[in-house]
């Protein structure tokens, strides 16, 4: 506890998992991604990171932080994403 | 730099995960795009609202940059006084401001308009959601006409929000200041450019971005970068900026879409009759076609004293 | 603004007491200055306005549209690491009184001069202390002052307090029958005042791209109150910072004023506690009644806040009978230096006859019979003086 309302570990709110909130999550069909990015640039949670599967390069959402909203899956061009039930 | 793809945008994150905005919140992607343009060379200076209570709470905060919130009316002169320190210290760093709606048309007003006046080198965004979202979805002058939001709810003797949208670019720019634009994320690329742009001007900029609020909206939280598009499509929120008072209207649907269907996807408006949404139809088209005649105009906003 | 020849520092010379802040503050050399027209302060804004445009002071100057943005221009300079200053009166400071509690909460330490007035309404531009009593728990330190000498001297030991404690404070002259008195002063060289207070070089709260920070995040209800009782330690540690900040300035200037909290000598069992100008005549007073029956002792309170009370309760030992003169009131009790006063007796257990007079609102005068009349009643009713037409009016007390 500081003795001053300064936060100096900058970009610490990672220490608290959002993912807790979804209801339901994104599931990537790899084959459809096209990598565009879009999902990546309008998660809400900064949370969707680029790797690579099967040596392709595709987008998905780190569930710690995915909150479910589906904006992924509404803006992918290609409908690579399908919103599922959350069973945790 | 023109960056056409997402993928061309710079990597480097400012604002992390973690943050407590809403599922489907439609400011996030402002802050990426925003300080994604702007870089790390940023100071941000945050009015009270959303953006600054979901974001930075004690002892965590999503923001990678240099960051300051002191009250709700008062951004645009706290920034006056950092971009003040900054020239004393010799430093080039940008200073933007966040604000909501409600902190930059109503009760931030005063402040911003000073802080235009006096020439200071910050540029201001307003992330505009219509509405005093963070306390509960009360009405602000940025609510549009006949919204039903918590202080205008939809009565047998009133229904929803009696006036018209503030015109707050109009009431910018005829400040005579250099930049005022408007823009929406879905528009990613065009959102990045005015940026850039703006901070390339030496001086106040001011640049609104559709902000569309889930709960306050009362759409789907999957929607929200659909609304951006609907809100620009139908010519509800069009995308133009007004350099040196000459303005350019820099996305142009081939056709104006009915603005039933933009209004029909939120519950905010789905109170609404025919005539209503008749009313907002002609008020939208006679606003573009204002536009479209503005821009053959040339300079427009010479100062009147 | 009268114009005066070129100011010659280290010398005495005349100066109204709004230049001498003026030139303090210069030599003090803050990087931002954000100021707002009100009378009677506006004499020190438009003193540093021309320092600064004769090139004579090196800070960017903002003239803001509004004390609330005055006091908001100075946050957001103090907040990215620069030494500020700002200066109003009454509503303005009223008008501040939003984001004083910021600028505090955010321990951002800056020094503003107040030309202390009146509060409307009606609206008066006048000398008292309400505007000061208005803003008495926003955890600003608060020193009075009662001359041109110690206003010039208290700006500059001001921002060493301030930079140490990191809490702002107010340096306080009463409007008009101070601020805008001529009085022989002496303006210190720059040299001197900048190794006296230095640089200010935060390392709590500052904002630089290099070292990215969050200042001023939402404290929910498992800090908040922490950070309030950081404030208050910080009050209490100002004590002996003021003390020790006069002390050094009475080493390297040669002047103080008695511990730098308050001023007193006391020798008779009869005291009067004042601040201000008024103390300036009760001094006078003091000597021309020395060894007559209505013997009194002055009590000087030169810190407000934080308020001295155990210097207070060892001067106020042996006294017997104490007035309290304000030139305030709180609406429905009593005028708030008494209701310190008072409080601070009734901690300790001490049983003393005391009163308070409400003097000089709004600039009312305070004559030398009204004067009289106070020294007269020491610890008997407690008055307003000279109201309705000459009258002392009681007012009910415990």
């Amino acid at each position: 506890m500081s003795k001053y309302p300064v936060i100096k570990k900058v970009g610490n709110t990672r220490e608290y998992k959002t993912g807790s909130w979804k209801t339901m999550k994104p599931v990537v069909i790899s084959e459809k991604c096209i990598g565009c990015g879009k999902c990546w640039l309008f998660c809400p949670e900064n949370c969707i990171n680029e790797i690579i599967k099967n040596k392709k390069k595709i987008f998905e959402a780190d569930l710690d932080y995915c909150k479910g909203c589906g904006i992924c899956a509404e803006v992918c061009p290609v409908k690579a994403i399908i919103m599922k039930e959350d069973e945790e | 730099m023109n960056k056409k793809t997402i993928m061309g945008l710079p990597r480097e994150e400012f604002f992390v995960s973690g943050s407590r905005n809403c599922a489907g919140c439609g400011f996030p992607s402002i802050i990426r795009i925003v300080t994604k343009a702007a870089g790390k060379n940023t100071i941000i200076v945050n009015a009270t609202g959303c953006m600054e209570v979901v974001s930075t709470p004690y002892p965590q905060t999503a923001w990678k940059l240099p960051w300051v919130h002191a009250a709700f009316e008062n951004a645009a002169a706290v920034a006056s006084g950092v971009e003040a320190a900054l020239k004393k210290l010799g430093k080039n760093t940008n200073v933007i401001v966040f604000g909501g709606d409600g902190g930059t048309y109503d009760i931030g007003l005063q402040a911003l308009s000073g802080m235009v006046e006096r020439g200071h080198n910050v540029l201001y965004i307003c992330y505009d959601n219509e509405a005093y979202e963070n306390t509960g979805i009360q009405r602000s002058s940025s609510t549009p006409k006949f919204s039903w939001t918590t202080t205008t709810p939809i009565g047998k003797k009133i229904r929803g929000k009696k006036q018209w949208k503030k015109p707050i670019s109009q009431i910018m720019a005829s400040h005579g200041m250099s930049y005022v634009a408007t823009a929406s994320p879905h528009l990613h690329i065009d959102l990045f450019n005015k940026v850039k742009k703006a901070l390339s001007i030496k001086g106040p900029k001011f640049i609104r971005v559709i902000s569309p609020c889930v709960i306050g909206w009362k759409i789907p939280s999957n929607k929200t970068i659909e609304i951006e598009e609907l809100a620009v499509e139908t010519g509800v929120f069009p995308i133009y900026e007004v350099l040196e008072g000459e303005l350019k209207i820099n996305y142009k649907p081939k056709k104006l879409k009915p603005v039933k269907e933009y209004l029909m996807m939120q519950g905010r408006f789905k109170h609404l009759n025919e005539k209503e949404i008749r009313v907002i139809q002609e008020r939208v088209k006679k606003h573009w076609e204002h536009l479209l005649k503005l821009e053959k105009m040339g300079r427009i906003y010479d100062v009147i004293l | 603004m009268v114009g005066i020849r070129k100011v010659e520092y280290g010398k005495k010379q005349v100066l109204s007491t709004s230049d001498a802040i003026a030139y303090a503050v210069k030599l003090c050399e803050p990087k931002v200055t954000a100021v707002y027209p009100i009378t009677p302060q506006t004499w020190i804004a438009e003193k540093i306005t021309e320092l600064i445009n004769n090139g004579e002071m090196d800070s960017e100057l903002i003239l803001v549209e509004s004390e609330h943005s005055a006091c908001s221009a100075v946050l957001g300079a103090a907040a990215t690491g620069v030494r500020t200053f700002s200066a109003t009166s009454s509503q303005g400071l009223a008008l501040m009184n939003e984001v004083l509690h910021v600028m505090s909460g955010m321990r951002l330490p800056t020094v503003f001069a107040i030309a202390s007035r009146a509060l409307s309404s009606p609206i008066n531009i006048w000398a008292d202390h309400s505007d000061l009593m208005n803003s008495r728990d926003t955890s600003w330190i608060q020193l009075f002052c009662e001359s041109a000498q110690e206003a010039h001297d208290t700006i500059i030991q001001a921002y060493k307090i301030s930079e140490k404690v990191l809490l702002p404070v107010f340096v306080v002259v009463d409007g008009y029958t101070l601020s805008h008195v001529y009085e022989p002063v002496i303006i210190e060289t720059r040299s001197k005042v900048k190794s006296f207070i230095g640089e200010y070089k935060p390392t709590h709260a500052y904002l630089d791209p290099k070292k990215p920070m969050t200042q001023g995040p939402i404290s929910y209800p498992s800090d908040y109150m922490d950070f309030k009782l950081e404030q208050q330690i910080a009050m209490n540690n100002a004590l002996n910072v003021i003390k020790d900040v006069n002390r050094k300035f009475k080493i390297k200037f040669g002047r103080n004023y008695g511990n730098g909290l308050i001023d007193e000598n006391v020798k008779s069992k009869r005291v009067i506690i004042a601040m201000g100008s008024a103390c300036t005549t009760l001094r006078e007073l003091e000597r021309v009644y020395k060894k007559t029956n209505y013997e009194f002792s002055l009590i000087k309170i030169k810190s407000f806040r934080p308020f001295p009370k155990k210097e207070l309760l060892r001067a106020l030992s042996d006294a017997t009978e104490i007035a309290v003169i304000d030139r305030a009131m709180s609406y429905g009790n009593a005028g708030p230096l008494f209701i310190e006063v008072s409080s601070a007796l009734g901690e300790a257990g001490l049983k003393k006859k005391i009163n308070n007079f409400i003097v000089g609102l709004g600039g009312r005068e305070a004559r030398l019979k009204d004067f009289e009349f106070i020294i007269k009643n020491i610890g008997k009713k407690s008055y307003w003086v000279n109201v309705n037409e000459g009258k002392n009016i009681s007012f009910r007390m415990v």
